[in-house]
């Protein structure tokens, strides 16, 4: 009899709406992205990059410490002596398909020089701009440089 | 053979009476770290890395310069002994910088390996660490002395070794530093081995500087194909293409060490020059083809030398550094087709004695025990240059008390103490050769002109007595009386019981010689029904049709512009080549692109006559091809018979079911005739001048020769060698001064170069190194020469 009179009444529906109710009245959670965003780690891994020391020096010393430690293989690189007799590398690829963003290599480097950013709304138009040269990973090196500085800073304590 | 017994860890272990305990603890596989011990060099126990303790001994001792005795309990794992390893750890790790991820010998590195079993850490050393200068030693040696622990491996290994002090220890305390002192390249011919040697990276090769880590090397045994010594070599390779050589062990051959040419010849590997696809020639330009119609158009000019001209106008010549499986397919192509023109020996031209030499020409002795010979005479051979390993057996055997004799054309340098020397030019060689063999039998018949003065009786006693080796080396193969020299050396050997041990150019003669890659021999020795020509009558006789394996004119064989004429004057010229050439390029009709020896597998037989399988290591390049294979592909074409083989142990199964069934073939025996001699009755005045044509040790071959930091090595160890060296004397008797222009003639052929006054080389002779493009006009390595001066234009 009850459970008649509920079915009729649609007790359960109201009971359901008072959910929206609440939640209507409640201070709003959505966010406006990408206008607005959400807080993030310092230690949140998106999109890679290759640093520069202040006086425009590229970090990396060809050491290959990032590509032995990448479990997807997804880093290649070549190394020769540069002319004035330091190593570096003459081609540096990282290809973001294979990449599972596990952050090792940014672990492996010995100078800082390979890290992931917080950076990760990015996309591609065309085949092959999977493979990040050490152009583009410089390029958003260079263009992230502040907040990637900063955010190591703020984890220097616990790595 | 063990004397007494001792106590490692608790195990009981036999040791020979004076032998160190690391040494038997090396035997029984117990692992005691080290840096500065090295089982080929002395003991210097100055890094301290292998102490251990010992019963009874208040303080830890070092394991590699404490003698065992009876009894002794050794403990390698002990706190006591882990606590002193770890400490000299630390100690080692104060001065070392911390720049592993850019060393090269990061990840294979013995002070990391070492640093993470045995070593803490951390370190209590907070003050400055110091730093040494750099020192440029040559074009193969990259140095970075901040990273040096001191071992003095690489001091050693030169002075012990190679032979050579060229490093030192300047300094002592935190001041010690090893350097060159005088700051100059180094010379030795096995320098590369202290790469090998030094534990950290304070020592690397500068060729492969930076290019590879070691974690991402595949490494794979092979053979070095560049002498007779049959060096085994390690092959790294990254995805199929080779990176460096290492040195690979193989204590009854070349122990642990190789000459740098082994080492650094893998650059000319990647060289340009490197032939990618078969060539051939169209309306008179050389064009790119396939495989398919390269193979069907050599087959077809071939089939028509033979039909148009017959098969006696078909001519083949081998690189003496060819695989043995090569050889055997090349003269079974060619004996088939009916020729028995085939040659290997492209340096020599004197063959008059070509039955009496043994059917394989290998030792009758193993190398290892050349260091077991009281006496070694070397005849016509600079040893150190043409055969570097062979020169690190004889020094071993002069530690021993060996005495060294050398009867030369020219006053060679060597590494080690020559007791007794006779220096002659060329055309009085035989003449000083057989005055030895004159002391030694002072009735043959032969020598009746001869006169033995007392240089040759001292050196005819050291030949009587204890074990004699008897070298005969490139110069004397090359000699124009080449057979002479060998029924001389026969002459001397018959008496003095010695083994005579011949050391030919190339890497694989010897493996020649038993495939039948010879005019008068077919497989196994056995004579040829019908004996061909040898290189110098098949070049002299301008055939219409020539098969080149592996052969650049200029380079690798004695009459270069004879060579050139010939090929021009011949219809049919098919060259099987590793490498693009500007002498085939403008006579070949089809060039068919063959692989080196890293990228097939083979067979070299080395001068001793042991056989050595390899296999391929890296991936070919473009469309070259293993030679045996072409071969086997053209013997199908022409329809011959038996070319149906599926890998080359097939080829390798034949030509051994070959060399069985010839059984051994005995020689004719070696019979010493009269001879004319040139005899000068006062040397002093020149009245003929003839040249010394020596091959330098980076020209050997196609390879070595494109080998950038060899070239550059070769220039800094043998000066320029685009001059005509001459002695004082000779200049002055000709009235030419150092570095004026000199018109230098041999049988009409004249190259243009400057002279260089030099000591070593004797009066009324002239040293104009063989194998390189600037002197390949003159025709004879060796042999009469004119000088005459360059009038300068005013």
């Amino acid at each position: 009899m009850q459970r008649f009179i509920k079915k009729i009444l649609l007790w359960e529906l109201i009971v359901g709406l008072m959910v929206t109710l609440r939640y209507f009245f409640k201070p709003k959670v959505t966010l406006n992205y990408p206008e607005e965003k959400t807080p993030m780690s310092p230690r949140f891994r998106g999109i890679h990059a290759q640093r520069r020391y202040p006086n425009g020096e590229e970090r990396c010393i060809a050491c290959k410490l990032c590509e032995a430690a990448c479990p997807a293989l997804a880093i290649t690189i070549e190394a020769e002596p540069r002319l004035d007799g330091s190593r570096r590398t003459t081609l540096y690829e990282i290809d973001l398909f294979k990449c599972v963003y596990c952050g090792l290599c940014e672990e492996a480097c010995p100078v800082d020089a390979i890290v992931l950013t917080r950076n990760h709304d990015y996309h591609f138009e065309n085949r092959g701009e999977n493979i990040l040269t050490k152009e583009k990973l410089l390029a958003i090196g260079d263009k992230y440089e502040a907040e990637i500085a900063a955010d190591r800073a703020a984890d220097k304590d616990y790595r | 053979m063990s004397d007494i017994e001792i106590e490692i860890d608790g195990q009981r272990l036999p040791a020979k009476l004076n032998s160190m305990v690391i040494q038997v603890a090396d035997d029984a596989g117990i692992y005691i770290p080290r840096f500065c011990y090295h089982k080929h060099l002395s003991v210097a126990a100055n890094c301290r890395m292998c102490l251990v303790e010992m019963e009874k001994s208040p303080k830890a001792v070092p394991a590699c310069a404490t003698p065992v005795m009876p009894g002794m309990k050794i403990f390698t794992r002990s706190p006591k002994a882990l606590a002193a390893q770890k400490a000299v750890m630390e100690f080692l790790l104060i001065n070392h910088p911390l720049d592993c991820p850019i060393c090269d010998q990061g990840g294979e590195c013995e002070l990391q390996d070492i640093s993470m079993g045995y070593g803490s850490g951390d370190s209590h050393f907070s003050e400055k660490k110091r730093a040494v200068h750099d020192q440029d030693i040559g074009p193969l040696i990259e140095t970075e002395m901040t990273r040096c622990i001191q071992c003095t491996r690489c001091v050693r290994f030169g002075a012990e070794v190679a032979g050579l002090r060229e490093l030192g220890g300047l300094g002592r305390g935190e001041h010690l530093e090893i350097g060159t002192l005088i700051g100059t390249a180094l010379q030795s011919e096995v320098s590369g081995n202290i790469i090998d040697l030094c534990p950290v990276g304070a020592l690397t090769s500068k060729p492969f500087r930076f290019s590879a880590r070691a974690w991402e090397l595949t490494q794979a045994p092979s053979i070095s194909p560049h002498d007779g010594w049959g060096t085994h070599i390690n092959v790294h390779t990254r995805q199929g293409e080779v990176m460096r050589v290492v040195s690979r062990e193989n204590v009854s051959i070349n122990e642990t060490w190789i000459a740098d040419r082994d080492r650094y010849s893998y650059e000319g590997l990647h060289h340009a020059d490197r032939l990618t696809k078969p060539l051939i020639r169209v309306k008179g330009m050389l064009q790119e083809t396939d495989w398919h119609t390269a193979l069907e158009m050599a087959a077809n000019q071939l089939g028509a030398v033979v039909s148009t001209y017959g098969a006696d106008d078909l001519g083949a010549l081998a690189s003496p550094s060819a695989t043995t499986e090569e050889y055997y397919l090349l003269q079974k192509m060619m004996r088939q087709l009916g020729s028995d023109h085939i040659d290997h020996r492209l340096r020599q031209i004197d063959f008059a004695d070509q039955d009496h030499v043994a059917a394989s020409g290998a030792w009758s002795i193993p190398i290892a025990e050349l260091e077991a010979s009281d006496t070694i005479l070397l005849v016509g051979s600079s040893i150190e240059k043409e055969q570097p390993l062979a020169a690190i057996r004889l020094r071993k055997a002069i530690k021993k008390g060996a005495t060294v004799m050398a009867v030369n054309m020219m006053d060679y340098d060597f590494h080690f103490k020559v007791t007794h020397k006779k220096i002659a030019a060329p055309h009085y060689f035989l003449e000083t050769l057989a005055g030895i063999a004159k002391a030694l039998v002072p009735n043959h018949i032969a020598l009746s002109d001869i006169s033995a003065t007392q240089l040759d009786q001292l050196m005819a006693e050291k030949c009587r007595v204890g074990r004699v080796a008897i070298i005969v080396g490139a110069s004397a193969f090359h000699h124009p009386e080449a057979s002479l020299i060998r029924a001389l050396v026969q002459c001397i050997a018959s008496v003095a019981t010695a083994s005579i041990c011949y050391l030919p150019e190339g890497g694989n003669t010897v493996g020649a010689t038993l495939a039948g890659c010879l005019p008068h021999r077919t497989v196994g020795g056995k004579a040829a029904s019908t004996p061909g020509q040898s290189v110098r009558a098949m070049l002299d006789a301008s055939k219409k049709g020539y098969v080149l394996l592996n052969v650049e004119p200029e380079g690798d064989v004695a009459g270069a512009a004879l060579m050139t004429d010939a090929l021009a004057a011949a219809d049919s010229v098919i060259a099987l080549s590793v490498f693009r050439n500007p002498v085939l390029e403008q006579y070949a009709d089809v060039i068919l692109p063959v692989t080196p020896f890293t990228e097939m597998s083979g067979t070299f037989v080395n001068v001793a006559g042991t056989w050595q399988t390899f296999q391929g290591v890296a991936h070919t390049l473009g469309e070259a091809r293993p030679g045996w294979k072409v071969l086997r592909v053209l013997g199908n074409l022409l329809d011959l018979e038996g070319f149906d083989y599926t890998s080359s142990e097939d080829v390798l199964n034949e030509l051994k079911q070959g060399i069985d069934e010839a059984g051994p073939v005995a020689p004719l025996p070696f019979v010493l005739q009269r001879y004319s001699l040139n005899k000068a009755s006062d040397k002093s005045t020149i009245t003929t001048l003839s040249r010394i044509g020596d091959v330098p040790l980076y020209s050997i071959d196609g390879l070595v020769r494109r080998a950038a930091s060899l070239q550059a090595a070769q220039s800094v160890m043998e000066g320029d060698l685009i001059a005509a060296r001459m002695h004082p004397d000779t200049a002055d008797a000709l009235s030419l001064l150092d570095g004026q222009r000199v018109r230098v003639t041999q049988k009409n052929q004249t190259v243009v170069l400057p002279v260089l006054l030099e000591t070593r080389v004797p009066v009324s002779a002239v040293f104009v190194a063989g194998g390189m493009m600037k002197t390949s006009a003159l025709a004879d390595l060796f042999g009469a020469i004119e000088i005459t001066p360059v009038e300068e234009m005013r």
